[in-house]
């Protein structure tokens, strides 16, 4: 492997690990107010949190570049905070990620604690558990599977985010070109054997963590008791 | 009432509407009584805090939960309600233990007889178990353990009863008899059966289409309840408070007296016991001359108060034994042929009369 492998693939590791980090503290609580609100309107959101499973990542890109770059609302606002540009930056990236994965980690968690029930949480209210400490005690302990799938899922789909970065990014080394795109650059220099070292590790890595998924948390205990 | 419950709740959910008036003195057990569908549940869940558009007003030992006029509205969590539902919710996640330990930290006030409640539950042997392996049973007990260690200043049960087998049945109801009697807080108990209704509760609340119909003493409502609405179509029945007087070995039969007369029932009974007796109004003939040579053995001079329902098939006759009213349960023919009508004296013949506790 060459440093240019590791560089890429460390790149990849942290944008997968933050932008998972940040998923779920925005996640969890959009994921409980949509599992608990009776708002009409809850459909709207609900739709756009999917809107990156159909859409083409290059498509949300676009928007990205757009927003992000120095005349559009977030770049701006970067700017006027006196904050570093967005776009062609590693924040940058996450910003994209957290957008372009947001499906796959809102989904199970909002999956999770509507299989709650309002029967067990009201059982927690009547013993004395205020909202927050309800959630804490109750909510999550028995929505844990779905915060592991959540994470793993939000993890792995990362791993494999391509047209965001690509359009948002660019091809930096170190700052903005993760394993996706070194695996592009190298296709397109005909260099096959350096595209397969990274798609091969891409490949592993990225079934051994849905098989985790599907098999391991089973019997890590993470699925609820019955 | 200062100490009990007193509620005045109004509720639109969709079609259904419920408006209801409740009163539970502290110290004893209301039964709210009604069919499915009568907002029996929902009428608890309002007292709960659990229905965000309850109206109305909730105060609870002269402590105010609900008062839409004034704009209080105490959230579910600081109302202290003990709640046991049908399906117990225990916390899947926590062993027993830590389902008890869930409600004494969080309980303001140390529950008085902590160790006591734990005990007289019978849950002791169960704290290291998970949920999920108790059986219906000992998942209820768990259930009541945990609402009464949370010190709750109202209990509310909702068909504790009805997810079990009848095994199971009567050893929590037995064991909600024993802990009942001596609560200290009101006690709101929902069912759609009227036995266990009669067998727990001192007051009886009927509900149907979301407004009480009647409310009031258990022996007071009985005697008016609509048959078929409250209780099968055969169950409509007098209770009579009674004391175990006299007991006869030899032919197995004990005599409970009550204001007016007595009454033998199969069974020795413990002697100077208070029961409450159920004669149902099916089990009650009655006579113009007084009867000899019958094998019935409870025979009461009765005048007849009331008769209701006279144009249908089967009238419904009060009467007065003493002080105690029974009804009975005749054909119309037999009306018209005796003659029976308010002030006629006539002879009782109970068929059966049950000891409900």
């Amino acid at each position: 492997m060459t440093a240019d492998d590791r560089a890429a693939l460390w790149l990849t590791f942290q944008l997968a690990a933050v932008s998972t980090a940040v998923l779920l503290l925005l996640g969890t609580p959009l994921a409980w107010w949509l599992a608990r609100t009776r708002w009409r309107g809850r459909a709207i959101v609900e739709a756009a949190v999917a809107l990156p499973l159909v859409l083409p990542p290059t498509v949300l890109g676009f928007y990205l570049l757009l927003a992000l770059g120095p005349h559009g609302p977030l770049g701006a606002l970067a700017a006027a905070l006196g904050l570093p540009p967005l776009v062609f930056t590693f924040r940058g990236l996450v910003v994209g990620s957290v957008l372009y994965s947001l499906p796959f980690v809102v989904q199970p968690l909002q999956a999770a604690f509507e299989s709650v029930g309002e029967r067990v949480l009201a059982a927690a209210a009547s013993l004395g558990a205020g909202p927050l400490d309800r959630f804490l005690t109750v909510a999550v302990p028995l929505a844990r599977r779905g915060f592991a799938v959540a994470a793993v899922l939000g993890f792995a789909h990362t791993l494999g985010e391509f047209g965001v970065v690509l359009m948002i990014g660019g091809n930096i080394p170190g700052e903005t070109r993760v394993a996706s795109i070194a695996i592009y650059d190298r296709v397109e220099t005909l260099d096959y054997a350096g595209a397969h070292r990274l798609s091969a590790i891409l490949l592993a890595t990225s079934f051994a963590i849905l098989l985790f998924v599907y098999g391991g948390a089973r019997r890590l205990g993470l699925r609820a008791r019955a | 009432m200062t100490a009990g419950l007193d509620a005045r709740v109004e509720l639109a959910l969709g079609a259904f509407r419920l408006d209801a008036a409740l009163a539970a003195p502290a110290g004893g057990v209301t039964a709210v009584l009604g069919p499915s569908g009568s907002g029996k549940s929902t009428l608890l869940r309002c007292l709960a805090g659990l229905e965000p558009g309850a109206r109305g007003r909730i105060a609870v030992g002269g402590e105010v939960w609900l008062d839409s006029a004034r704009g209080v509205r105490v959230p579910a969590h600081r109302r202290r309600v003990g709640l046991v539902f049908q399906d117990s919710n225990l916390f899947p996640h926590l062993r027993v233990r830590g389902n008890l330990d869930y409600a004494r930290r969080r309980a303001r006030a140390a529950p008085a007889l902590g160790d006591e409640i734990v005990t007289r539950t019978g849950v002791a042997p169960l704290l290291d178990r998970w949920p999920g392996s108790l059986s219906g049973g000992e998942r209820q007990r768990v259930a009541i353990a945990r609402a009464l260690l949370a010190a709750p200043r109202l209990l509310l049960l909702d068909e504790p009863l009805a997810a079990l087998d009848a095994p199971a049945r009567a050893e929590i109801l037995e064991l909600l008899r024993a802990l009942l009697a001596g609560s200290d807080v009101p006690v709101v108990y929902v069912t759609h059966a009227r036995s266990e209704a009669l067998q727990l509760a001192d007051r009886l609340v009927l509900l149907d289409g979301g407004r009480v119909r009647d409310a009031g003493p258990v022996r007071e409502v009985a005697l008016r309840a609509e048959p078929g609405r409250f209780g099968g179509e055969d169950e409509l029945g007098a209770v009579v408070e009674a004391e175990v007087v006299a007991v006869d070995d030899a032919h197995e039969l004990s005599t409970l007296a009550f204001p007016g007369g007595a009454l033998r029932v199969p069974g020795r009974l413990a002697l100077g016991t208070r029961r409450r007796v159920e004669v149902l109004a099916r089990d009650v003939s009655l006579a113009l001359e007084e009867p000899r040579r019958t094998s019935i053995l409870n025979v009461l001079p009765a005048r007849v108060v009331e008769v209701r329902d006279a144009a249908t098939p089967r009238p419904i006759v009060v009467l007065a034994v003493g002080e105690t009213r029974l009804l009975a349960r005749i054909s119309r023919l037999s009306l018209e042929q005796l003659g029976i009508a308010p002030g006629v004296a006539v002879y009782a013949q109970v068929k059966a009369a049950a000891v409900v506790v």
